[in-house]
């Protein structure tokens, strides 16, 4: 399409559909736009035809009647903080932000759990339930500007997953728009939903089924007391033995997280934590429950922890020293952001006892491809985040950190992980899902889709990839040093 | 003792057969459960010849196993590790199988803080109406790959294909758990219900029935006198055979036979339907005796935004599951035409049209 027919295009469109909204609810204009162009993957960018900004659940499902019919693309956001690329707008499309849907509806004490809509952001609703002494506990490190609907798009974790779960299992109900327009409930004000689990199979989805516009979840109480023990080890591997043996001496922490050298270090200067910066790995290990509880298990994990190798182990003295042994884990990527002038995330999961050999052979690939990588981990669940340095501006960098990236990934399915374990697939990812499906699994996929969005209108060309783009894939592992997605611009 | 027997290869072929033929098939794990869900027209083919733990390790807090594996096979070999199911699945008789436990996705006394069979399921191999074996999830905990196939299975009665093996997520079970009784009206018991959970006692259990309420806390000695100096409550003392029996349905309250509906809504939500009621899960959970319509007792669930399962002694060919709402139908039965398209799979035993 000529930029001529696309400004048309787009006049065309504004029009129809400020019949149907708020002028406030429609942006067309460039500027206006721009914002929009990319979420938190910001490496992929496109200027959507227009931005809808709608106020109520009603004009949510008049903008997708209308989409429907007139066979647009709708690309959902939330709060924008999606790390894979998974609201990146279509350039043929609109893109339907819900953060004006942004009400906390109920919070039920008795019942422990709350309504809201989807722009609500996470924080919000442990900021609302904490005078009943509830919290909601999935704390992605976005929490403060995330939203509940992106959350669960993406089934959302945190480093608390271990112990309190992801979305999924904090999730009650949603009610949720299919393409068509029409409203559906999934699951239920009780534990469990009539029917098929539909709602875990909307849970995760991104975007690609259906949009969240009201989420029932489940409240939990603030413990009484948490404590965490920070330990420093010589050696990496050392600190991956010493998580398998806190897990098997039957103790199951709150949060388990660990981070090498460099990323220590990083957070370190950046939050002040007081993290022993010499260090080869770090362990943050914290307890929570009845006050009597967690002074047993802290001294226990003391304990565990110095038998399995490590060369000192500190715990909290206050809440204040709590917060800031947290503050280094929690602003790990923005201090990473800090050292380097890109920092590229990865989401791989592993099985938690192959943890020594993914590190030694990331550690190979960093050094091939000559770019850092710093290493977060939510030991606790096997979720690793690789952060590799790279910088934009020096030229081939960004593709070779993507093919850094994409290596890390299908190591993680080869050692019987997955290629994402909460930041989803989006676009990022794509290719990967290739590596980690073979195609009946990816078949069935495309069937699941087409059940609620027969047309494929809904946030078109993400997170499954087509056979065809597949069978390419694969021709592409052949010729290395072909770039990822050419269709897309480079930023 | 323990056997282990893979045949997969076998009930594939009589998956390819019986879809040729369009011949439905009703599936058959330990049978412990027939009693649950409509009755299913089809030629049984019996699933727990295949069996066998394919992997556990203890530190990875996954098991992995074939959907005819025992759960006592299961129970016994976590046990050895000091580990659990968190769901507490319920038996209600001998030889029921893992595969039976999740397709039927029933929880126990356990399952509002240990987890629901659907929040432990990590990942399921699966054959389906095309006799192709797909894998879905993993053995790791957290996996967002693709859609949530694995736990769109969990409850599902075996309508969407044969579960052949599943991946668990495990956890350590507590060294100690003790049991206290409080006796009071019915309102007394819920209050203090409510405000033992809000507080968020170590409460891994409750069960309420006439006027006698109890819990079980994953505590130690100490904390147990804390607790009862602040709550009361007597110890209870044969507490692991009660639980056992609340679980697999012993009770004497269970055993007429008069229709008992299982009842799911908000731990506190109040019900006004006549009839005797034994309420678990802190409330979220409660069994009904009643012989009034199905339609009056619908109605009030889902005034409180539950659900209602005719569970036992219903009409088999009736209404057992909770009606869905038009399109929600509609929705179930396109996701049943794309993992079985000739329908082979016990047609009829979640709803009839499915």
């Amino acid at each position: 399409m000529s930029e001529n027919d696309r400004q048309q295009r787009r006049a065309a469109l504004a029009a129809a559909l400020l019949r149907l909204l708020p002028a406030d609810a429609v942006l067309f204009r460039e500027e206006e736009l721009i914002p929009y162009e990319c979420d938190g993957l910001s490496a992929y960018r496109h200027v959507p035809l227009l931005v809808l900004l709608p106020h109520t659940t009603e004009q949510v499902q008049a903008i997708l009647r209308y989409c429907h019919a007139e066979r647009i693309p709708v690309v959902a956001r939330g709060a924008g903080t999606g790390l894979s690329g998974g609201a990146l707008p279509h350039e043929e499309g609109v893109l339907l932000s819900l953060a004006r849907l942004n009400r906390i509806l109920e919070v039920d004490p008795d019942n422990m759990q709350a309504r809201v809509q989807p722009g609500v952001r996470n924080l919000a609703i442990s900021e609302a339930a904490k005078p009943h002494g509830l919290y909601y506990a999935p704390d992605p490190s976005s929490q403060i500007a995330c939203s509940i609907g992106g959350n669960v798009a993406e089934n959302a974790g945190g480093v608390h997953c271990l112990k309190y779960g992801l979305t999924v299992h904090n999730l009650l109900e949603v009610k949720l728009l299919t393409m068509d327009g029409e409203l559906i409930t999934l699951g239920g004000a009780g534990l469990d939903g009539p029917g098929l689990d539909m709602l875990a199979l909307i849970t995760g989805s991104e975007g690609m089924l259906g949009l969240v516009v009201e989420a029932r979840i489940k409240l939990l109480p603030i413990p009484e007391r948490r404590q965490v023990a920070l330990a420093a080890f010589d050696d990496v591997e050392t600190a991956g033995n010493a998580v398998a043996r806190i897990i098997a001496m039957g103790i199951l922490p709150a949060g388990l997280e660990m981070m090498d050298n460099l990323a220590l270090r990083a957070a370190e200067e950046f939050a002040h934590a007081g993290y022993p910066t010499d260090a080869a790995a770090i362990l943050l290990c914290e307890v929570d429950g009845g006050s009597a509880e967690v002074s047993e298990q802290i001294l226990q994990v003391r304990k565990i922890l110095l038998e399995a190798g490590a060369r000192e182990v500190r715990t909290a003295a206050d809440e204040a020293e709590r917060l800031r042994f947290w503050a280094g884990r929690k602003n790990a990527f923005p201090a990473v952001g800090r050292i380097s002038p890109d920092y590229y995330c990865m989401d791989g999961t592993i099985p938690r006892h192959q943890l020594a050999r993914v590190l030694r052979e990331i550690d190979g690939m960093s050094r091939r491809h000559g770019l850092r990588c710093a290493n977060v981990f939510h030991a606790g669940d096997g979720n690793l985040h690789p952060l590799i340095l790279y910088d934009a501006n020096q030229p081939g960098e960004l593709e070779r950190a993507e093919r850094f990236g994409g290596e890390i990934l299908e190591l993680c399915v080869a050692v019987g992980g997955t290629i994402t374990g909460e930041h989803g697939v989006g676009l990022e990812k794509i290719d990967q899902m290739c590596a980690q499906f073979p195609d009946p699994e990816l078949s069935l996929f495309h069937a699941v889709k087409a059940v609620f969005d027969p047309l494929g209108l809904l946030n078109p060309g993400k997170a499954i990839p087509t056979l065809a783009r597949c069978a390419e894939f694969g021709a592409m592992h052949v010729h290395a040093g072909q770039t990822r997605f050419p269709e897309l611009e480079r930023f | 003792m323990n056997t282990s027997q893979d045949l997969s290869d076998a009930l594939r072929e009589q998956v390819l057969k019986a879809a040729t033929a369009v011949e439905p098939l009703a599936l058959q794990g330990g049978n412990s459960k027939a009693f649950y869900g409509r009755r299913s027209s089809g030629r049984p083919l019996a699933l727990a010849g295949h069996r066998g733990i394919v992997g556990y390790e203890p530190s990875e807090l996954v098991i992995s196993a074939r959907a005819g594996t025992p759960l006592e096979e299961i129970e016994t070999t976590l046990a050895a590790q000091g580990q659990m199911l968190p769901f507490e699945p319920p038996h209600f008789g001998p030889g029921g199988t893992i595969g039976g436990a999740i397709a039927c996705g029933l929880g126990g006394p356990r399952r509002p803080w240990g987890g629901a069979p659907r929040d432990l399921l990590l990942g399921v191999k699966l054959l389906d109406g095309r006799g192709q074996i797909l894998e879905f999830g993993g053995r790791v905990m957290k996996n967002v790959a693709g859609y949530d196939i694995s736990r769109l299975m969990v409850g599902a009665m075996g309508t969407l294909g044969i579960l052949l093996e599943v991946s668990i997520k495990v956890l350590p079970a507590p060294p100690e758990e003790h049991t206290l009784q409080f006796e009071s009206h019915e309102q007394g018991n819920r209050t203090l219900t409510s405000k033992l959970l809000r507080k968020g006692l170590p409460v891994t259990a409750s069960y309420a029935h006439h006027g006698v309420l109890r819990v079980r806390l994953a505590c130690g000695e100490e904390r147990l006198r804390q607790i009862r100096q602040r709550y009361g409550g007597e110890v209870y003392a044969d507490a692991e055979g009660f639980w056992r029996r609340l679980r697999d349905q012993h009770l004497a309250f269970f055993a007429d036979r008069t229709p008992l509906w299982r009842l799911s809504l908000p731990q506190a939500a109040p019900l006004e339907l006549p009839g005797p009621l034994l309420s678990e899960w802190g409330g979220a959970l409660r069994w009904l005796k009643s012989a009034e319509p199905a339609a009056q007792i619908r109605a009030a669930l889902a005034k409180q935004g539950g659900h209602a399962i005719l569970f036992r002694n219903g009409d088999p060919e009736g209404e057992i599951f909770h009606p869905l709402q038009v399109r929600v139908a509609r929705l179930h039965q396109a996701i049943k035409k794309a993992f079985d398209p000739q329908g082979i799979f016990n047609p009829g035993r979640l709803y009839e049209a499915l």
